[in-house]
């Protein structure tokens, strides 16, 4: 089955990110296929790569960027949620003037019809969520 | 990159959308994003309901005034819904009762009907819990935030 995988909340905080991934990762391991995971809402701090949390702990963000690269996943952070957030790439850093940029490895930043678009695509939306 | 038009690569697929709006408007940002989704959708020329239903009841309550809280008041954007199509808005008839809300505290939000020569007609449809149920079950892609 084709499916797009929506995570509404960001690390730690919330267990929504954790249980999005282990069930993209479920889901990889089963033989579907992943159209796109969707950060929105806080879930955009998912793909900063300045979080650094104790070595004994899961690192959520490089779980997602090691999963997207090795399944070549489609992991969209949403532009105008995660500028509201201070989370950024390059060229988004550069044209709103910022001195630095956050976005992980394996994450892009696009706008939300990219959410739209995977709801049209997929067989089914699975939206993980507080 | 970002701030280009929505790209639609599926454009013979339409499915049936819900947004699913279960949080007051205020204290959290979910109403506000989630209402974001719904205008940007609107390109997409999908099938597109919302469904109001818990505090989500609480968005559509006229006269809002946020002067003190130092927010903005994005209510009147729901009464321009119509003018991106989306012209259906399914309101819990319970989660109003248990609010102490009627209809009648409800935001006015209408829609042209192009079936009905424009004629201008309510888009909230007050619905109990098991036919909300039913509608639900209807849908391709439920997106609750």
């Amino acid at each position: 089955m084709k499916l797009s995988v929506v995570v509404n909340e960001g690390p730690y905080t919330h267990q929504a990110s954790d249980s999005a991934f282990q069930f993209t990762k479920a889901a990889l391991e089963k033989g579907h296929e992943i159209y796109r995971v969707f950060f929105y809402h806080d879930g955009v701090n998912n793909g900063s790569r300045l979080t650094v949390p104790p070595q004994d702990e899961r690192n959520i963000q490089q779980n997602w960027t090691e999963l997207g690269q090795s399944n070549e996943l489609d992991l969209v952070v949403c532009v105008a949620a995660a500028q509201r957030r201070g989370v950024l790439d390059e060229s988004e850093a550069k044209r709103h003037g910022k001195d630095a940029d956050n976005i992980a490895p394996g994450f892009r930043i696009s706008g939300l019809g990219q959410l739209i678009d995977a709801g049209i695509a997929s067989d089914r939306v699975i939206v993980f969520g507080d | 990159m970002s701030m280009e038009e929505p790209e639609n690569t599926h454009p013979d697929v339409i499915k049936k959308f819900m947004y699913v709006n279960r949080r007051a408007p205020y204290g959290t940002v979910y109403a506000l994003e989630t209402l974001e989704v719904v205008l940007i959708g609107a390109a997409f020329d999908q099938d597109v309901s919302l469904a109001f239903l818990d505090d989500g009841v609480f968005q559509i309550v006229k006269g809002q005034d946020t002067t003190q809280i130092g927010m903005k008041n994005f209510s009147p954007t729901f009464r321009a819904l119509g003018d991106y199509e989306v012209s259906k808005l399914y309101v819990e008839k319970e989660s109003l009762e248990e609010r102490g809300l009627a209809p009648d505290d409800l935001l006015e939000i209408t829609y042209e009907d192009e079936d009905d020569d424009w004629a201008e007609k309510p888009s909230i449809r007050i619905v109990d819990r098991t036919e909300l149920t039913k509608i639900m079950a209807a849908q391709d892609v439920i997106l609750s935030f």
